[in-house]
């Protein structure tokens, strides 16, 4: 068990190193600060000086270890437009991006798993083509344009919800439901096809051979089956769901790291985006993380692995 | 996935699971086991399935004829700006049938922009996918093949990649190196390359040890040799099905970029540039973004369907999961399998 663990946080931290060499690489291959920041009339002695003033003559893997010992100082270096640490200006945006990536995974969760198992249990029904056919559909609609259409039918003409921004509970609605769409037919999907399996095993034969009663197994017996794989399929994909939120926030305007995001590549201000590009990885590295450790505990065959 | 109880399943039910996977550490470590023996085949044809990856098909084949021949469809160019015609609506809705889809700000017709997008995102998608398949065959065949230190370090490429939250990597190399044509074929290469490299490298590492190279070894064929014509010729289905649903994925990625305003750069229309302009016109002209945007549903919508429905004719293996794993591990490959 605490190999186990180990294990896995030393992929995390593996994870994390990968995603700043990354950063880094994009940035240094992006062009040489020596002339992106200094006037045109700099001579080629001020751009040596400014090389060596902040260490872009030293060797690669130096520039690296030190842009890591600034990261972990939670220096991203500044904002180019607001002249602050672009750390804060990120970390300001990312209650707004977890309350959406949260309602949206929460809903997704409360709609997909109890449509999918009523659909398994009534298999071939209308109810049960209705709903796979619906899954089909609602994997195949990008997440900002259903938000544009969300926008111009509920915001614009019919006027139920505010088209843009975040403050109550209505401003949530319908990011949220824009979001959540795939993950639900994603999850209702697999939810229904692992009841399905689950359905058929010795278990619940041997359940009905006891009488109970058909509602009990389904939710007692089977689902709790089901959950493993629901809930490995969940973690891969919050990777989507993260860059699903950057292309929802945007078209809502919601104030989060996505719209952060979109706004600091207009403005040119790279410091920001990838503040905000690493803070919503490790985000992404510490969700994969919990969610491991999460089937061990839902599964102590795996621990022994 | 479809169980093993799916027989007189009726027609539009798609089991399996349309390709949303985004990167995390367990999808290269669930992969290293090998993948279950073929199931017996079953009829290709299963009505329903049939005919909804004909409908699929037929979507496709006319999406790629209409980004072929744009030239002779689209009634104007995609530049062809006339300012007096600004932000005219449909024909249905009030405008006329010169510009039956309406047209922009720039009183460009929205129908031909529409179909010069087709080219442009199915091209990049369409290019990338083949890019991809080459990058990603290739290396799944020799890593699965060679073992060892090799297939370590392919498989390490493949878990720092999916350690990243690919959207968010996009995005960062795209506006921090420039939305040229190049780097946006590199990072939806990047996208795909990852699914085939898994797929093939797990299939020939159940081959390796099946009895017909066992006997091509005993003899004496070459190891290239039998890595190309007698295992390569095995992983040609499943990386078809794997195709298709990754041209659904590169066309949405693509448009993504496109709409944050990181891919094709105007005046080539994209689908998403084109909605990505559209966009400021949301309250005044609904036609800018509605159009293009089901043009992209249309299109990965027939891509998904022809995957799936080739997938369950193709391979059967991942239709017709044997009973016999029921571990844990085992669930979690299958579901894996699902996804990708």
């Amino acid at each position: 068990m605490a190999r186990l663990i180990l294990r896995r946080l030393l992929r995390a931290v593996a994870a994390l190193l990968v995603v700043t060499a990354v950063v880094f690489t994009l940035l240094h291959v992006s062009g040489d600060p020596a002339y992106i920041l200094l006037t045109p009339e700099a001579t080629a002695e001020d751009r040596a000086t400014f090389r060596s003033q902040y260490g872009l003559d030293r060797p690669l893997w130096v520039q690296y270890t030190r842009y890591l010992g600034r990261l972990t100082q939670g220096d991203f270096g500044q904002s180019l437009s607001f002249r602050i640490p672009a750390a804060s200006v990120a970390l300001e945006r990312l209650p707004a991006t977890l309350e959406l990536t949260l309602a949206a995974m929460v809903l997704a969760v409360l709609v997909s798993i109890p449509a999918a198992v009523l659909a398994a249990v009534r298999r071939g029904t209308l109810f049960d083509r209705v709903l796979m056919a619906l899954t089909l559909v609602g994997q195949t609609v990008p997440t900002f344009w259903l938000g544009m259409v969300m926008i111009l039918l509920l915001a614009v003409r019919f006027h139920l919800f505010p088209a843009s921004g975040r403050g109550s509970w209505l401003h949530l609605v319908m990011p949220a439901t824009a979001l959540a769409l795939w993950l639900t037919a994603l999850l209702a999907r697999v939810t229904r096809s692992e009841m399905i399996e689950a359905l058929e095993q010795d278990y619940v034969r041997t359940a009905r051979a006891k009488g109970l009663a058909e509602r009990g197994i389904a939710a007692r017996h089977a689902l709790k089956n089901a959950l493993l794989p629901i809930i490995t399929v969940m973690g891969l994909q919050f990777g989507g769901l993260l860059g699903g939120a950057v292309m929802t926030e945007t078209v809502f305007a919601w104030p989060g790291v996505g719209t952060m995001i979109f706004d600091a590549i207009l403005k040119k201000d790279f410091p920001v985006v990838l503040a905000g590009v690493v803070i919503v990885a490790v985000g992404f590295i510490i969700v994969n993380l919990l969610l491991d450790l999460l089937y061990t505990v839902l599964d102590p065959r795996l621990r022994r692995a | 996935m479809v169980g093993p109880g799916e027989r007189g399943e009726p027609a539009g039910v798609l089991m399996a699971t349309a390709p949303r996977a985004s990167g995390s550490p367990q999808a290269a470590g669930a992969s290293t086991s090998a993948v279950e023996p073929a199931a017996p085949a079953r009829p290709v044809a299963r009505g329903g399935l049939a005919g909804l990856a004909g409908a699929g098909l037929v979507i496709l084949v006319v999406a790629l004829l209409v980004a072929a021949f744009a030239d002779f469809i689209a009634p104007r160019g995609y530049d062809d700006q006339d300012l007096a015609f600004a932000l005219q609506p449909p024909a249905w809705a009030g405008g006329t049938w010169a510009n039956p889809l309406g047209t922009d700000p720039l009183g460009r017709d929205v129908l031909s922009r529409v179909i010069y997008g087709a080219r442009t995102s199915l091209l990049l998608a369409l290019g990338s996918v083949l890019l991809a398949a080459a990058v990603g065959v290739t290396l799944g065949l020799v890593s699965g093949w060679a073992g060892g230190r090799v297939d370590a370090v392919v498989m390490s490429a493949v878990e720092a990649q999916l350690s990243l939250p690919y959207l968010l990597f996009a995005i960062a190399f795209m506006a921090l190196l420039g939305s040229s044509i190049t780097n946006l074929v590199i990072v939806l290469v990047l996208r795909s390359w990852v699914v085939y490299a898994q797929l093939v490298r797990v299939s020939v590492l159940s081959m390796k040890t099946r009895e017909f190279v066992t006997v091509a070894v005993a003899l004496g064929a070459r190891g290239s040799r039998i890595l190309f014509r007698h295992i390569a010729p095995n992983v040609i289905a499943p990386a078809l099905v794997v195709s298709s649903f990754q041209l659904a994925e590169l066309i949405i990625v693509e448009s993504s970029l496109g709409f944050l305003g990181l891919g094709v750069q105007p005046p080539t229309p994209s689908w998403g540039s084109m909605l990505s302009q559209g966009r400021e016109y949301l309250g005044s002209a609904w036609w800018l973004v509605t159009f293009p945007g089901l043009a992209i549903i249309v299109t990965v919508l027939g891509a998904n369907l022809f995957g799936d429905a080739l997938r369950d004719a193709l391979d059967p293996r991942l239709r017709n999961r044997s009973r016999g794993a029921r571990g844990a591990r085992g669930r979690f490959r299958r579901t894996l399998k699902e996804i990708s």
